[in-house]
């Protein structure tokens, strides 16, 4: 237990609780983070020869603490004190930790870390860079990798975002309950942005961005852990769980997207989407729907499915109209409108997208699926134009591969023997 | 005699674990289980989800549902069942109908993630 990776693996997850706590004492978020740094170098010194402490958050916190005190101090007296003299509190740092520290501040002490990342002043990559530095951890170098930009413009944005921050002042007091429910809104809309930059990943990227969506699985675990009562919380972590467990089947071996009907189900992981059944089960109880929820549990009607055909497309559309009304977006529309064409037919679902075609009029999967409807029902010409504008569309060339693979497929079917509606009712 | 094994961990640390070091701890334990298995000594393992995924009953009068592990350390672990339901609802209800026939203390409610039957002799 003393290998590098094992010690990296608790100096990760206590980082949160420590940075969180270190934060709350020094109000400062580069001391507060100077001091954890300085508490890891100790760790790794110290924990290989003397094992792991029981408590790897407390010890960093004491230990950063007093570092970064020790620090204070010999800049103030201007004189240097032996690395002895700094560190000689630190054998039985922990039998003093247990009375020192305080518990009942953990939960608003991580909640505050993540919270800052959420400033509305920031905008949203700032704000996942600036979570992934500061509460995950991720060096500055990983998070460029993941978001595709060189090093200096991604440090330079994360100094920036921080400038910000900065500038805006933390809040320190302890949250009332409604600030509290109002922070937790928006660092679950933060955590579910991570996500969606590691999920959105083209098939060339996604090996690369995948860490994405398994940071944002752990911080929304650990927000869970802290909040086990929220049923919207419940929801998040199943969502993220049921979308990650797809990814194995997502991408072919050349890196083109593989759409859901297609994908292998037997590539689902099966123990991801146990826990995300088991976690939407757990907040339907609750009866306070919100749109996390509805959309985990669209995500686990499909993971149940053993076969598309066997999907229950009659609750999706239900779950949907739910979300419609929750969340409305022309967005949320264009999805129930898949459902609605598998239980009532592409027709009454091409109806229900026909007005959206304004507000839409540059979305690569408006035209995608409103060609595929077209061409269900027959009309291939004008499904031929939705397809083009599609491409044209296209953010990412596996986009543009997935169409053309429908235009093709449409030559193919416009040959002799002409092209036979399939209108499911 | 039989004896249960019960295990215990920081949920935090181990939920830190890459998948490789989450596969390389249980194939460790793999090689335990099926020397044991060989014997005719193992009974069933399992690997619970994690306490997020928890509900606990407390059996006061009338019983109260709670979200999460149960946290209390003035009772302890005196023994388990492993049931079989179709979700979670049906699970608590099985929960009460124990609760009914055994008041007091409380009911963890834990999803199984792994679930090995084992190769008990006789």
């Amino acid at each position: 237990m003393t290998d590098v990776a094992w010690i990296d693996a608790a100096l990760t997850s206590a980082r949160p609780q420590a940075v969180g706590a270190l934060l709350r004492y020094f109000r400062n978020l580069d001391t507060a983070e100077e001091a954890f740094q300085n508490a890891c170098l100790r760790a790794l010194k110290s924990w290989p020869q003397q094992g792991p402490p029981r408590d790897a958050a407390a010890w960093l916190i004491m230990v950063g603490r007093n570092a970064a005190i020790d620090d204070v101090r010999r800049s103030n007296k201007q004189e240097a004190l032996s690395d002895e003299a700094a560190i000689s509190d630190l054998d039985d740092a922990e039998e003093e930790i247990a009375d020192r520290l305080d518990g009942s501040h953990y939960r608003d002490d991580i909640l505050r870390l993540l919270f800052i990342c959420c400033h509305p002043d920031l905008p949203a990559t700032q704000q996942i860079a600036l979570a992934l530095r500061i509460v995950s951890g991720l060096s500055v170098k990983q998070i460029a990798r993941a978001f595709l930009v060189s090093e200096p413009a991604m440090e330079q944005r994360i100094t920036r975002a921080k400038a910000r921050v900065a500038k805006a002042g933390v809040p320190f007091e302890a949250p009332g309950a409604v600030e509290r429910s109002e922070r937790l809104a928006a660092v679950a809309a933060m955590i579910y942005l991570i996500f969606n930059e590691g999920y959105s990943a083209s098939g060339e990227t996604s090996g690369i961005r995948m860490p994405l969506c398994e940071e944002a699985i752990r911080l929304a675990r650990l927000l869970l852990r802290l909040f086990q009562s929220e049923p919207e919380i419940m929801g998040l972590v199943a969502l993220l769980l049921l979308q990650h467990a797809r990814a194995p089947a997502r991408f072919d071996a050349n890196g083109e997207v593989v759409l859901l009907e297609d994908q292998d189900r037997a590539l689902w992981n099966q123990n991801l989407i146990t826990e995300g059944v088991a976690l939407i089960e757990k907040a339907m109880r609750h009866r306070r729907s919100g749109p996390y929820q509805v959309q985990a549990a669209i995500a686990a009607l499909h993971s149940r499915a053993a076969r598309p055909e066997d999907t229950d497309w009659a609750q999706i559309d239900l779950l949907y109209g739910a979300l419609e009304v929750m969340q409305p977006s022309p967005v949320v529309t264009l999805n129930r409108a898949v459902a609605v064409s598998k239980v009532r037919g592409p027709e009454a679902a091409l109806a229900m997208i026909e007005p959206l075609g304004d507000r839409l009029s540059n979305y690569f999967h408006y035209f995608g699926v409103r060609g595929a409807f077209l061409m269900q029902l027959g009309c291939n010409n004008e499904a031929r134009v939705a397809f083009d504008r599609a491409i044209a569309l296209a953010n990412t060339s596996a986009e543009a591969a997935h169409i053309r693979m429908h235009l093709d497929r449409l030559m193919r079917d416009c040959q002799p023997q002409g092209l036979s509606p399939v209108n499911k009712k | 005699m039989l004896y249960a094994i019960l295990c215990y961990h920081d949920e935090d640390f181990v939920g830190s674990w890459s998948k490789e070091q989450d596969a390389a701890v249980m194939s460790k334990l793999a090689v335990v289980q099926d020397k044991l298995k060989k014997e005719g000594r193992l009974g069933p393992v399992a690997r619970l989800l994690p306490t997020t995924a928890a509900t606990t009953l407390r059996k006061d009068d009338p019983p109260v549902v709670l979200d999460g592990p149960y946290a209390e350390t003035k009772e302890q672990l005196l023994g388990f069942y492993i049931i079989d339901c179709e979700n979670l609802d049906a699970a608590v209800d099985v929960a009460r109908e124990l609760g009914a026939a055994n008041p007091g203390g409380a009911y963890e409610i834990r999803p199984v993630g792994m679930f090995e039957p084992g190769a008990r002799a006789k």
